[in-house]
C-alpha cells in the first residue's frame, strides 16, 4: 500500500515537472534537449535529436541506440554532393572530453525505422542510447510539431525575446 | 585519306564535346546567390506539368496561375531534410502574414511509388493547412524534375529493408505568372525566403503602377 503511494507520488511528481526542463543526466553524461518531430499515420520513420555531453574528461563514442517505439533504430549523417542532399548510416559518433555534441536537422541524427505508432505531438519517445564506454542510458525525447527545426525547450524565453515573430523557431502549428 | 581522318577525329571532338556540355547541364550547379538570400534565375527552370493532388485530383500547372508558389520537391519518407523544408515554407508564410494568402505552398513527391494521393493527404496538413501534395506516375515525375533541374535517385541500403532517396533541396519561388523567379538553398531561413519574396511582390506591384498607373 505504501510502495504504492510513493510510486504514485513519484509518478505524480514526474508528471508534474513543468514541460520538460529537458536535461536528463547520468554519471557520465549530460543529455540535454532531445526532441523529435510529429509523424503521420503513414510515416514509417522518424528522428530524434539531442546534445550529448560528457561530464567528465572522458571521451566516449555513441554506438547505437534502441527504441520501443521502432523497430530497429540507426545513426545517421547526411553528406552532400552537388546539392544533392544523402542521408546515411554512421558507425558512430566521438563525444569530447568536457565538450559536447550536437545532433541536428541536415546534420546527425538517431534514426527510428519502422515506428509502431506515429508520434504524437507533446508526448516522449522513448530511447537507450547505447556508448563505447559508458555502456547503454535511457533517455526520452520530446515530441515537437512535424516541422520543427529545435526543441522548444530550446527556443529562447517569451521575456528575452529581442522581435516579433514568436513562431520563428517552430514549425507551423494550429 | 589524310583528311578523312581529320574530318572523323574533328567529328568525334565535337560529338563528345556537346555531349559533356549537355551532361553538365544536367546536373544542377550552385547559382551565386543574391542578396537577399534567394538564387538568381537565369535560364529557364520549370514548365508545364499535369499531376495528381492530394485530393486525387488530375491538376495542372494553371492552378498556381495568379499567386506566387513555394515548390519543394521531396518524399514523406524522410524524417529530417524534408518536414525541415517544409517547416520552413510553413514558417515563411506566417512570416509574410497577410501576404502569406498569396502563396500557394506545393509539395512535389519524388517517390511516387510511396507517396499515392492518400499517403500526401495524411502528411501535407502536418506542416500547413493549404500545403498542396502533387504525385503522378514515374515519367510524370521524371519530367517534372528535369524541368525543374531536380535530381534524385533511390538509394538501396543493405541494413535497411526499404530504399532511401537521395534528392536536391531547394525551394523554388514561382510568380503569378509561373515563372521561376528564385531559388532558395537548403537552409535558407524563412525570415530570408520572406523578404525575398515581399521584395518580388513590391517590383511586381511597382511594375504594375508604372505601365497601368495606380490599381483601382
Ligand atoms: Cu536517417
Amino acid at each position: 500500500m505504501i510502495a504504492r503511494f510513493i510510486s504514485a507520488s513519484v509518478t505524480i511528481l514526474f508528471l508534474a515537472t513543468p514541460a520538460w526542463a529537458n536535461e536528463q543526466r547520468s554519471e557520465h553524461f549530460l543529455i540535454s534537449h532531445a526532441w523529435s518531430r510529429a509523424t503521420a499515420p503513414s510515416q514509417k520513420v522518424g528522428a530524434v535529436f539531442m546534445t550529448i555531453a560528457t561530464n567528465g574528461d572522458k571521451t566516449d563514442r555513441l554506438i547505437g541506440a534502441l527504441s520501443s517505439a521502432a523497430e530497429s533504430v540507426q545513426i545517421h549523417g547526411h553528406t552532400t554532393v552537388n546539392n544533392v542532399m544523402r542521408m546515411r548510416q554512421v558507425g558512430g559518433i566521438d563525444i569530447p572530453a568536457d565538450g559536447d555534441i550536437t545532433l541536428a536537422p541536415g546534420g546527425l541524427h538517431i534514426m527510428l525505422i519502422g515506428l509502431k505508432a506515429p508520434l504524437l505531438e507533446n508526448t516522449l519517445v522513448p530511447l537507450v542510447l547505447e556508448f563505447e564506454k559508458a555502456g547503454t542510458l535511457e533517455i526520452e525525447a520530446e515530441v515537437e510539431a512535424p516541422g520543427a527545426k529545435q526543441a522548444s525547450s530550446r527556443a529562447p524565453a517569451k521575456s528575452t525575446e529581442s522581435h516579433g515573430s514568436s513562431s520563428g523557431h517552430r514549425g507551423h502549428k494550429h | 585519306m589524310q583528311r578523312k581522318l581529320f574530318i572523323f577525329v574533328f567529328t568525334i571532338v565535337v560529338v563528345v564535346f556537346f555531349l559533356g556540355a549537355w551532361l553538365n547541364l544536367r546536373v544542377v550547379e550552385p547559382v551565386e546567390s543574391t542578396p537577399v538570400g534567394g538564387m538568381a534565375v537565369n535560364v529557364s527552370i520549370g514548365g508545364p506539368f499535369e499531376l495528381t493532388n492530394h485530393t486525387g485530383a488530375r491538376v495542372t500547372d494553371e492552378f498556381l496561375r495568379g499567386s506566387y508558389a513555394l515548390i519543394y520537391f521531396g518524399y514523406t519518407f524522410c524524417p529530417d531534410i524534408c518536414p525541415t523544408g517544409l517547416g520552413d515554407i510553413a514558417v515563411t508564410l506566417d512570416e509574410l502574414g497577410d501576404d502569406g494568402g498569396h502563396v500557394i505552398p506545393v509539395m512535389i513527391t519524388i517517390d511516387p511509388e510511396r507517396d499515392t494521393p492518400e499517403v500526401l493527404a495524411d502528411y501535407v496538413p502536418l506542416f500547413h493547412e493549404r500545403l498542396v501534395g502533387l504525385t503522378g506516375t514515374e515519367a510524370d515525375i521524371k519530367d517534372i524534375a528535369e524541368k525543374y533541374r531536380v535530381f534524385y535517385r533511390r538509394f538501396e541500403d543493405p541494413n535497411l529493408t526499404f530504399y532511401l532517396m537521395d534528392h536536391t533541396s531547394f525551394i523554388y519561388l514561382l510568380d503569378p505568372k509561373g515563372r521561376t523567379v528564385s531559388m532558395f538553398r537548403y537552409g535558407t531561413s524563412p525570415e530570408e525566403m520572406a523578404g525575398s519574396i515581399r521584395k518580388h511582390m513590391l517590383s511586381r506591384a511597382n511594375t504594375y503602377q508604372t505601365q497601368f498607373g495606380s490599381p483601382p
